[in-house]
């Protein structure tokens, strides 16, 4: 059993050796990278990985390049998760075998998905994996929307928000169903862990991803990836608009344990109005013309209800 | 590589990172490692850039903001110092300059063709805080 990876600051973690590589071709100022960085430096363990089809996948393994230095996979749309629960199966069988060759090494399974691969087209997958019980980690890399074939709606992209599916004009106001509670339903698998994460907050990442990979099971984590195309952001924004997600309580930090026990883990300061996080943002534009100002209003009380949602259910623990 | 066609690909492919093996991958930094051709590591997206941030020295504290919110993995910092920007994985975000805490910031972004030198003698004062 390796040991977990000491990391106290920034600093410290600063140290840490990267594996994955840059000229990749994700677009400047792209949340992914952020993100899988984060992850992949938070253990020092061997890395079985691999990734749904999406932005990550397309832009990091384009031939004959790859960004990865740890194994990876890439099947198809829906069955990264299973891939490397097939991994995770293979390995167990073998250790029991005995014939590992080096069976004292302890790596973790860890699959990435877009929110399109994981909210729509691997949720079978995906809830197949957690119901086996897999020592798997499923990590979303939540942007909303279909960003690598252009912007088409997903059910994770929230009310108001103009897609190219779902485009906002004289007659619509873009997207007109809510965003699916993702955390939520695969909590209700009675997983050992989920959470929600969000890259701004480094710290509160790496403890959750060091507290995904020490548990036995399936973990699903939920992390906020704004996209600089698909939002209409100017891309050396890409930090405050997490900092906009977190702190307007759009993206709550928590985390539950075993199906049951939630815990918010980021409790903003000075909570911000949603309003700021929608203007930041191109796609929220048509919000803030008269005929659409009532859904500013909408969101505000949905986002408010959430929160009391989360924070009843922190008070209740069930 | 040679140009071939779509057609003439395998039909899965795999690629080695590195041109043998190495033990201990978190232990080896970048420029200890053996990179095949094959890794992304080895190409550049430099030509993407319309500005590119300049680092001057003077004014960082190390703080590591622009080392874990880089997404190209071009903030170089080892021994916990900050030493300087990837110029062929940057593609020129400007993220480490808007999360750069210092006053004046120690990385601007400059156009591509400014010249390091005469930027950084020029580095502007600082700014008086808004009350």
């Amino acid at each position: 059993m390796s040991e977990m990876k000491k990391i106290k600051n920034l600093k410290e973690f600063s140290t840490s050796a990267d594996r994955f590589e840059g000229a990749n071709l994700l677009c400047p100022g792209c949340a992914h990278s952020i993100i899988v960085r984060e992850v992949l430096n938070a253990t020092n363990d061997d890395l079985i990985l691999s990734a749904s089809t999406g932005c990550l996948e397309v832009c990091t393994a384009v031939y004959p390049y790859t960004s990865w230095d740890a194994s990876w996979i890439h099947i198809g749309f829906e069955n990264g998760s299973t891939a490397v629960a097939g991994a995770e199966a293979m390995y167990n069988a073998l250790k029991r075998k005995g014939r590992l060759k080096q069976p004292d090494r302890n790596p973790k399974f860890v699959s990435f998905a877009g929110d399109g691969a994981s909210y729509d087209i691997g949720f079978q997958w995906i809830s197949g994996c957690m119901e086996r019980g897999h020592n798997i980690m499923h990590i979303v890399l939540d942007n909303e929307v279909y960003a690598n074939t252009g912007g088409q709606r997903s059910s994770s992209t929230p009310i108001g928000s103009s897609a190219t599916t779902a485009p906002a004009g004289r007659v619509s106001y873009g997207e007109k169903k809510n965003k699916k509670d993702m955390v939520a339903i695969m909590a209700s698998h009675n997983i050992p862990y989920s959470a929600q994460v969000a890259p701004n907050k480094w710290k509160d990442m790496v403890k959750k991803i060091q507290h995904g990979m020490a548990v036995e099971g399936p973990v699903f984590i939920n992390a906020v990836s704004p996209c600089t195309t698909e939002w209409k952001f100017d891309p050396k924004d890409t930090m405050m608009l997490t900092d906009l997600a977190t702190d307007s309580l759009v993206f709550p930090l928590y985390e539950i344990i075993d199906g049951c026990e939630l815990n918010i883990t980021y409790r903003p300061k000075n909570v911000l109005p949603v309003e700021e996080y929608l203007a930041a943002q191109g796609r929220f534009k048509h919000l803030f013309k008269d005929e659409y100002k009532h859904l500013i209003g909408e969101w505000q009380k949905r986002i408010d209800a959430n929160w009391e949602y989360l924070n009843r259910r922190e008070e209740a623990r069930v | 590589m040679a140009n071939i066609g779509w057609d003439e690909f395998e039909i899965g492919a795999m690629l080695r990172t590195f041109n043998g093996a190495i033990e201990d991958i978190t232990g080896t930094l970048q420029e200890d490692r053996n990179y095949s051709p094959n890794s992304s590591f080895t190409a550049s997206v430099a030509d993407w850039r319309i500005e590119k941030p300049v680092f001057n020295k003077d004014y960082c504290i190390d703080c590591q903001f622009c080392w874990v919110y880089c997404p190209d993995i071009s903030i170089v910092s080892r021994d916990k110092k900050m030493i300087g920007v990837d110029m062929d994985h940057c593609k020129g975000c400007g993220i480490c300059v808007e999360v750069c805490p210092t006053n004046p910031k120690s990385l601007l972004m400059f156009p591509e063709k400014a010249d390091e030198e005469t930027e950084i003698a020029n580095w502007p004062a600082k700014e008086d805080k808004e009350k």
